[in-house]
């Protein structure tokens, strides 16, 4: 029997690397149901904030809700405060949204990014219900699971890597020291590659990606293609 | 969601007329007084629709299903929305006519505002998206999906817009969209065919080689289509017709010439 779902995955991938003093955010832009692809140019990235920029997959008519709300609190928290949210303070917002529906949620997979306050890059991964944690690089989506250890490999340091080799005591891993200390053209390279190897492989994933860099001098976006099948 | 996994899941009105077994229990899973849509009776099949050159064309046949019953040939499915849209709707009927009714309490009060300004399809579009989530989020859905078409003077002119929603609130804009089977059979035909400012024959040729397919290859299809079209004029719904079929296959005429055997 046919019974409601009021669910549907519409697939796709979101990544985030965080930099000294940028940040890159990018997402596909296939919208797909079942193995039908829905639109090829569809859009997971929306701006909140000058500096903090939210990637979202999952469910499409939650991930709009979802955005919307968060735009909505943006501007209210902006006519209260005379000032646009800082990244830190979108991040907790999140986070206390997505719980707020922890018992119907919010079938998002959510990566926030941007500059902090001291104008270095930031990243905040999230799960559907709200944990989350303030990383230097995530992936999340249908392809995270391709993307996430080509990232590991090219982005944790070295430092980080040794520690966790010579003890078991976590307390060791510095969240910021995942920040790459990469160029901001040599981020965006390993985002298209990491981008191109998840499209061979994911099914949802594909067709264009969409790239925003965000730095002091402001948000720039960039388009390439990616293979349709 | 409303055509594909009916007829895979067996769901749907199986018993159609009379007895229906499910009934007792379904008042029981409502919960007592209220009663939450669990599946679509009557319903209609594919909408296509695709951007041309002065604007937006939609198509779909004129029939309403009842399971696998063809219960009403003559249903109009595309309806004028204002002075900017069309909108045609797939799944459960009687819904659509709901959804007409919000239409028309929102355009009216769009008109009662007097302020020289009307609803444009994108508007249209984005109030459907939230009757529709907000629907879905109450587990009473709306069983369409929607097809919103129109043209109206934005600030780079004249700016086409056709957009989709479904059932539990996904929704997108392109520039050709199609529901239920016209995803699978009519999107791959437009994906290779369309092109940017068709003329409105090119269009209706294109459209009527998608119809004809979806009436050769979807069961609940029937051979009266409706072609509607949205241009800065207005909109123009044209009045029902056929499409020329062809039959004369060799295997259908002697389909038992390749089997051995007594049927």
């Amino acid at each position: 029997m046919a019974r409601f779902d009021p669910y549907e995955n519409n697939g796709g991938t979101c990544v985030a690397v965080a930099g000294a003093d940028y940040c890159v955010v990018a997402a596909d832009t296939r919208l797909s149901v079942g193995y039908s692809i829905l639109s090829r140019d569809h859009s997971k990235i929306a701006q909140l904030a000058d500096k903090c920029v939210l990637a979202s997959s999952g469910f499409q008519g939650d991930i709009k809700a979802l955005q919307k709300a968060l735009a909505a609190k943006e501007l209210i928290y902006e006519h209260n405060n005379n000032k646009k949210m800082s990244c830190p303070a979108m991040a907790q917002l999140l986070s206390n949204t997505l719980y707020y529906k922890r018992f119907f949620p919010y079938y998002t997979f959510n990566v926030l990014a941007g500059l902090d306050t001291q104008g270095k890059g930031c990243v905040f991964t999230y799960d559907a219900v709200g944990s989350y944690e303030r990383t230097g690089y995530s992936a999340q989506g249908t392809g995270s699971a391709l993307m996430m250890p080509v990232l590991d490999n090219q982005l944790k340091s070295l430092v980080l890597s040794y520690c966790q080799l010579r003890t078991f005591n976590t307390k060791l891993l510095l969240v910021q020291d995942a920040v790459t200390p990469l160029s901001e053209s040599d981020a965006v390279d390993l985002v298209k590659d990491v981008f191109a190897s998840a499209t061979e492989r994911d099914i949802y994933t594909g067709d264009r990606l969409e790239i925003v860099v965000i730095n002091s001098s402001g948000t720039h976006r960039e388009c390439i293609e990616l293979r349709k099948d | 969601m409303d055509g594909f996994s009916k007829s895979i899941g067996g769901g749907g009105p199986n018993v159609p007329a009379g007895s229906h077994p499910a009934g007792g229990s379904q008042a029981a899973a409502g919960g007592g007084a209220t009663q939450r849509t669990q599946y679509p009776y009557v319903t209609g099949t594919s909408v296509i629709a695709l951007k041309y050159k002065d604007g937006v064309i939609m198509a779909c046949d004129t029939g309403a299903s009842y399971g696998s019953t063809l219960r009403y040939k003559s249903v109009e499915r595309i309806k004028a929305v204002g002075k900017h849209s069309i909108i045609g709707a797939s799944g459960e009927y009687s819904d659509f006519q709901e959804i007409l009714r919000y239409l028309d309490e929102l355009t009216l009060s769009d008109h009662m505002w007097d302020d020289g300004n009307s609803l444009g399809p994108k508007e249209i579009h984005s109030y459907l998206t939230r009757v529709m989530y907000n629907r879905r989020n109450k587990f009473d859905p709306l069983w369409n999906s929607l097809v919103i078409g129109g043209v109206k003077k934005g600030p780079k002119g004249d700016e086409k817009y056709l957009g989709m929603v479904n059932m539990i609130g996904t929704h997108f804009e392109e520039n050709h969209v199609a529901t239920g089977f016209g995803n699978h059979l009519a999107i791959p035909i437009l994906r290779a065919e369309w092109h940017e400012d068709m003329t409105f024959e090119e269009a209706v040729k294109l459209v009527e080689k998608c119809l004809l397919v979806l009436l050769y290859r979807d069961r609940s299809s029937i051979n009266k289509f409706q072609i509607a079209k949205i241009t800065t004029e207005g909109s123009t719904i044209y009045p029902p017709y056929s499409l020329k079929t062809y039959w004369g296959f060799t295997h259908f005429e002697n389909p038992a010439q390749g089997a051995v055997g007594s049927w």
